[in-house]
């Protein structure tokens, strides 16, 4: 019997999908319109001293045929008064007592922490999230990033927070550091009870072409936004596998965000150690509705995986997410067109021979458009694979016979490695490459 | 049972000939755009007859570089906007997209490339630019795809350029020959505009080229001769009865329909004789126009037909009924056509035989005969040392288009017997250019 409810760091919820602090969760009205649709939990949008906002406000990357792969804001915390916002946190946690409902905070003294933190308290929030992420607008003014940046700042507020509390506490950390373990034990180090990442990464959408200005335009300029979206899970997961594999940090829960929209993504981030996810982009880009997709394709990768937890595989990916110099130097593919699946653009060919290692041949008959692997330049690199628009075409074929399993790391430890500019044991040495001037024998 | 009202108004004629590529709008082709893979050394580009960078322009329809995909269009063929919809890009471009091979439609080239040129045109963006003048003057006898082709690129090479046409508008057949529901008028004539506007050729019309002493006069008034002077009228059948009233050409059928459009009158049963793409378009839209029977009748086998697949297919769908392996041995009735007879044929030995013996009479009383236009050999005779091969076409170099005259160059439906408007573009094309090498030796 699969069970999706979870217990993040003290916080009781549901599910694991959660809606990040954003203008979804901008009032009560949508907030209880996501539970009822389905959502566990929700993060209010940030509270604090209410701000005025811009008019213009979202800047979007459309790639190909999609919109909105990667999308910013400039938008800051909310900009309604604190009272209601409490007045409507009570009355979601009325209709919905079981789901998490947990007040995002932001802001500047002591003082302001304990009075805002009492305050959420009493109108029944069942956590809260210390937002040190947010890189436009309220980090000029010494808030958001500005704390998220600083690992000291973000401890000693971390720790205010915890003396005033008495309901669990999420540090939201921000992208826009060199470490995120800096931050991340900075946050466990003042007591923090769980993290969540990532916050928005600092970001220029575009430039409007005849205005000069860059998107979204607030009356003829812009500023930098938080991106999100799509385009910033692969940064996210990183960063979250730095946090999960770390000893220290892995000890408290770790609430993942960035660009998850389907139930693949809550998958791979629950792979790499989140126990619970945030989402905003995709709602704001589908509604609500999309959290049906989410939990369907959670519920059928469990149950086809024989899982009744999250718990049950929370961080399995971990320990397949190493250094590089302690990968198999022995492992050997190389790539295989399957020929009766092939459509002839070549573009395995023109990618091959462009941007990588000269492995893939034309066929000297100009009625086939079939390519071939050179399998001795091959050196497996994935490309071709990567760029043909078949599935399952072009896949990589191991040759290796899998006895043999020899490490970077072994053989600086094995004293084996190039120390020279022409060191005979360069990887490339001897390989095939074209001579530079057969570059021009392309020409038409 | 017809599938057409019989149009009485420009409106029910437009609702009868709706487009079959109809212009897409921004969204459409920009999520269409996004399709296309930019193939290597694409497919689509070694289909077309004038070699237009599909991937490229396609991409910069894609990036809103919409004027840069028009010039990449218009580089190689200048009549980029009416190809985009005319040409049988089922069999061409589209017909070699890969995505055919992965059981997926393959990219509406036709309909993105008329987007981008019918968007630059409607802009009035000016994207070319006329050449140095070189003194040389060039005339062009006809002012059809090939005719216009050659003027615009005899202008960019800095060649003065006049162009001599019979009738009263520009671009021949994909004018006046195509069938209404390909391209419009409009959509034709604003793209001869836009290249005349820009590249300053003239057209004098109404100027029938038809006597030594006009030939004599352009020869001594210009330094080099393209004749794109296509196909004549309706071959005749030698029927019995041909004269009879009723019995019409397909060309000429189509002209006045092109022109004409819900005024003219179409009988109640016609019958369409040939096997040709003209065939086809000839009986779709005597059905259109109203019809209330219109039989198709070809010689030979339905597989044997010269006409693309979808066109026949096409004619079906608009309501037409066909008739193979007949051929017309007497047009019937008293003055005016009351029917064709017909006389069964069958492959014997690899030849097509007339059974005599089979015959019937297929009442109507209309008869289009889409047999075929007559070549304009009478014209050729009146060029000193023209050759021309056994079937009336004039033979050209295939790399410069020179005729054995060496004043005289040609291209379009007059040196490929009849062909899409996009050969005859090409045609056009690369003979300025053989005209710019000839004179610059």
């Amino acid at each position: 019997m699969i069970d999706l409810s979870i217990n993040f760091g003290g916080i009781k919820a549901p599910n694991p999908f959660w809606l990040a602090s954003a203008p979804p969760t901008n009032s009560g009205y949508q907030i209880m319109k996501a539970f009822d649709a389905g959502w566990g939990g929700a993060v209010w949008k940030t509270l604090g001293v209410p701000v005025v906002n811009v008019s213009s406000r979202y800047g979007a990357v459309n790639y190909r045929n999609t919109r909105m792969m990667g999308f910013n804001n400039i938008e800051l915390i909310t900009d309604r008064p604190l009272a209601d916002n409490l007045r409507e946190i009570e009355e979601v946690k009325k209709y919905f007592p079981d789901h998490a409902v947990i007040a995002s905070l932001m802001v500047e003294t002591r003082a302001e922490w304990e009075q805002i933190i009492k305050d959420v308290e009493n109108a029944g929030a069942d956590g809260i999230e210390l937002n040190f992420g947010c890189p436009h607008g309220m980090c000029e003014r010494g808030m958001g990033s500005a704390v998220g940046q600083e690992p000291e700042v973000l401890k000693t507020i971390v720790g205010w927070v915890k003396e005033a509390a008495n309901i669990p506490v999420i540090t939201k950390l921000s992208p826009n550091i060199s470490h995120i373990t800096d931050p991340g034990l900075a946050a466990v180090q003042g007591g923090t009870d769980s993290i969540s990442l990532i916050n928005t990464i600092k970001s220029i959408v575009g430039i409007d072409l005849d205005s000069y200005a860059p998107y979204p335009i607030v009356d003829g300029k812009g500023s930098n936004g938080g991106y999100c979206g799509p385009a910033v899970k692969p940064i996210a997961m990183h960063m979250i596998k730095d946090l999960a594999q770390h000893p220290e940090i892995s000890k408290v829960p770790i609430s993942g965000i960035g660009g998850i929209e389907t139930w693949r993504d809550v998958v791979e981030f629950i792979l790499l150690g989140a126990t619970s996810v945030q989402v905003c982009t995709a709602v704001m880009h589908y509604g609500f509705g999309i959290v049906r997709e989410m939990e369907a394709g959670l519920r059928q990768f469990m149950e086809e995986k024989n899982y009744n937890t999250i718990y049950d595989f929370a961080g399995k990916a971990l320990p397949n997410v190493t250094d590089w110099k302690h990968l198999n130097l022995k492992h050997k593919v190389v790539a295989e067109i399957n020929a009766d699946k092939c459509i002839g653009c070549e573009l395995c060919y023109i990618s091959c021979d462009d941007g990588a290692h000269q492995a893939i041949a034309l066929s000297t008959d100009p009625t086939n458009r079939i390519p071939s692997i050179i399998e001795e330049n091959c050196v497996g690199c994935n490309l071709c694979s990567l760029v043909c628009p078949v599935e399952d075409c072009i896949t990589m074929e191991k040759r290796d016979d899998g006895t043999q399993n020899l490490t970077w790391h072994e053989r600086t430890l094995n004293d084996d490695i190039p120390v020279t500019f022409d060191d005979d044991r360069a990887g490339g040495k001897g390989h095939f490459v074209p001579t530079p001037a057969d570059a021009l024998k392309h020409r038409r | 049972m017809a599938e057409y009202k019989r149009p009485t108004t420009e409106a029910e004629f437009n609702k009868n000939f709706k487009q079959k590529k109809p212009l897409m709008n921004d969204t459409e082709a920009y999520y269409e755009a996004s399709r296309c893979l930019f193939c290597y050394d694409a497919p689509c580009i070694q289909a077309c007859p004038t070699s237009i960078d599909i991937p490229l322009f396609i991409k910069q329809i894609h990036t809103d570089n919409v004027t840069g995909s028009s010039k990449t269009i218009f580089d190689s063929n200048w009549l980029g906007n009416a190809c985009g919809i005319v040409c049988p890009t089922g069999v061409l471009c589209e017909g070699a997209c890969v995505y055919n091979h992965q059981d997926v439609p393959p990219i509406q080239i036709g309909r993105l490339q008329n987007y981008a040129t019918n968007k630059t045109i409607d802009a009035e963006k000016e994207i070319f630019k006329i050449g140095k003048s070189n003194g040389k003057k060039i005339a062009v006898i006809g002012a059809g795809p090939a005719g216009i082709a050659c003027a615009s690129e005899a202008r960019v090479l800095g060649f003065e350029v006049d162009i001599f046409e019979a009738k009263e508008k520009p671009s021949g057949l994909t004018v006046y020959g195509i069938a209404p529901y390909k391209i419009s008028n409009e959509e034709v004539l604003k793209e001869i505009d836009f290249l005349q506007k820009q590249l300053q050729f003239n057209i004098k019309y109404k100027t029938a080229i038809t006597s030594k002493d006009q030939l004599q006069k352009i020869e001594a008034d210009y330094d080099a001769i393209f004749l794109g002077v296509g196909l004549g009228k309706t071959k005749q059948l030698e029927l019995d009865g041909e004269d009879k009233d009723g019995v019409v050409g397909a060309v000429e059928f189509i002209e006045e329909l092109r022109m004409k459009h819900h005024e003219v009158k179409v009988s109640k049963k016609v019958v369409v004789i040939g096997g040709g793409n003209t065939a086809m378009d000839a009986a779709s839209e005597s059905a259109r126009m109203g019809a209330s029977k219109t039989v198709l009748a070809y010689r030979n086998s339905k597989e044997k037909m010269g006409a693309y697949g979808f066109e026949y297919d096409l004619a079906i769908s608009s309501g037409v009924d066909s008739l193979f392996n007949v051929t017309p041995i007497a047009i019937t009735g008293n003055g005016k056509v009351e029917g064709v007879k017909f006389a069964k044929t069958e492959m014997i030995e690899g030849k097509l035989q007339t059974n005599m013996d089979t015959t019937f009479i297929v009442p109507c009383d209309m008869v289009i005969k889409a047999t075929g236009q007559a070549k304009q050999g009478e014209f050729y005779s009146l060029v000193d040392h023209l050759n021309i091969d056994k079937r009336t076409k004039v033979i050209v170099n295939p790399h410069t288009f020179q005729t054995s005259n060496p004043k005289y160059f040609a291209g379009g439906d007059a040196v490929n017997g009849g062909a899409e408007v996009v050969n005859a573009a090409f045609d056009g094309k690369m003979a300025a250019q053989g005209i710019h090498k000839w004179l610059n030796k």
